[in-house]
């Protein structure tokens, strides 16, 4: 599967960004990724920012996890309310917002990409900042955060002054103080690996904020994705369930009814051996220790051979 | 680029903003250095306006608008019972929403560094050295509830 992703890269010839917004989570550490490119400031040019206003299928992408992203964040429908854009770029998230009926001021690092905002005539205010700086309103501004695909850039280090834990922490800890008690921030990003991942949320929940991650589809390589949903001064906060992971907000909490019976058998005891168990079993084991001298699992694993050997 | 229609910095949004340069215990209220502004018609919409009045600072919103020279008829202080009072909102929706910052500068009170404002679009970006500490200093203050849910 992989290698027919890749293969179908290679023929079609489909652009840096694209690949960022759809396929990009499924290698570990891609060097396609347009962090490991340029700084944002400079990777979203002229040229980047101008496939915003004109590549339809980016804006289809864009508008639905900015959909999405508004629905986690769980607004009062019948209140306009003021909404935060980080990362707001070409300003797609917060034509959404104002769809929903609220306000919304949008920051971005590139100036390119407001600018585009500004042609689509975008009913937001912006300004250009750094989210690593911090952000900087009064306290209790925002009635809510939206940020899509922006976080993952906090997590390199651009200048030699750039410390990204540290600018993690100043983002998360100023916004942290802009938000009105109650409010949530969601954040669609794509984490590099497992190790980015806890370090984001480690450094939100060090600055107070309470939630965790939701994922949609997250068995589906291409429409998988990842929500950041943080609360601001909740004790308890129920977090959404991500889409197309089988099981509904109330089963959650729950054992599901099985018809099976259990088997005691293999309870109890090693498995017989040179038994499909038995070799499941080793294999476990053997990858347990790190020596890596076995066969994949595959459905053949522990098969009888036909007569014919 | 061809730039169709230009975004202007709105009142609101000075209200709303802080200075955050390095070493700066008070960067509230930013002053506006005007070259260039225009009056945009914008829709009414009372019932957002009357959810952001609790969140302004009036006293600054009133000096903002006196050094623009657009207070009209706006009232120096916010008046009680306010929601029902259409003339103050319409007032204070035409200062918050309609007057609109092209061309100048936001000036820190206290550094008096300029943060320039091109386009409508005020650049906040910060030089190295610039950066302050991440301190939650302004975390937990005045934070009058009106519940989300």
């Amino acid at each position: 599967m992989l290698n027919f992703i890749r293969l179908f890269r290679l023929i079609s010839g489909i652009n840096l960004h694209r690949l960022h917004t759809n396929f990009i989570h499924t290698t570990m550490a891609s060097c396609r990724r347009p962090e490991h490119q340029a700084p944002p400031e400079v990777f979203y040019d002229d040229t980047e920012a101008r496939k915003y206003t004109s590549n339809s299928r980016m804006i289809e992408i864009q508008m639905t996890m900015a959909d999405r992203a508004i629905e986690l964040l769980a607004l009062p429908e019948d209140k306009p309310c003021f909404v935060l854009d980080v990362g707001c770029g070409s300003g797609l998230s917060g034509e959404a917002l104002t769809e929903h009926g609220h306000f919304w001021i949008g920051m971005d690092i590139s100036k390119p990409m407001l600018g585009i905002a500004e042609e689509r005539e975008v009913e937001g205010d912006l300004f250009v900042g750094d989210m690593g700086e911090g952000v900087f309103f009064r306290p209790g501004t925002f009635d809510g955060v939206i940020s899509i695909s922006a976080l993952q850039w906090l997590c390199n280090a651009d200048k030699k002054t750039h410390n990204p834990p540290k600018r993690l922490y100043r983002f998360f800890s100023t916004l942290y103080g802009t938000m009105r008690r109650g409010s949530r921030a969601v954040f669609q990003f794509y984490p590099e690996n497992s190790h980015q991942l806890e370090l984001i949320t480690s450094q939100a929940m060090r600055a107070g904020f309470s939630g965790g991650v939701v994922v949609d589809f997250p068995n589906s390589t291409r429409a998988k994705k990842m929500f950041l949903c943080l609360f601001a001064g909740l004790l308890n906060p129920q977090l959404p369930t991500g889409l197309g992971t089988g099981q509904g907000p109330q089963g959650s909490d729950q054992v599901a009814y099985s018809g099976q019976r259990q088997r005691f058998r293999n309870l109890k005891g090693k498995p017989l051996k040179k038994s499909r168990d038995w070799i499941k079993e080793k294999k476990e084991r053997r990858r347990r220790q790190g020596k890596g001298d076995f066969k994949a699992d595959s459905k053949y694993s522990g098969r009888k051979r036909s007569k014919k050997f | 680029m061809r730039v169709t229609a230009l975004r202007r910095m709105k009142l609101l949004t000075h209200n709303m903003l802080t200075s955050h340069v390095k070493g700066v215990k008070n960067g509230y209220p930013l002053k506006i250095e005007v070259n260039e502004m225009k009056i945009r018609e914008v829709d009414f919409n009372p019932e957002f306006i009357s959810r952001m009045i609790p969140r302004l600072e009036w006293k600054a919103l009133y000096e903002a608008a006196q050094s623009l020279d657009v207070v009209g008829n706006l009232s120096p202080e916010v008046v009680k019972d306010y929601e029902n009072d259409e003339d103050f909102l319409k007032e204070a929706h035409r200062v918050l929403m309609e007057v609109e910052v092209i061309k100048g500068f936001l000036i820190c009170p206290e550094s008096g560094r300029k943060f320039p404002i091109e386009n409508g679009i005020p650049n906040m970006l910060l030089n190295e050295g610039e950066v302050g500490d991440a301190g939650p200093s302004q975390s937990g203050t005045s934070q009058d509830d009106d519940s989300m849910q």
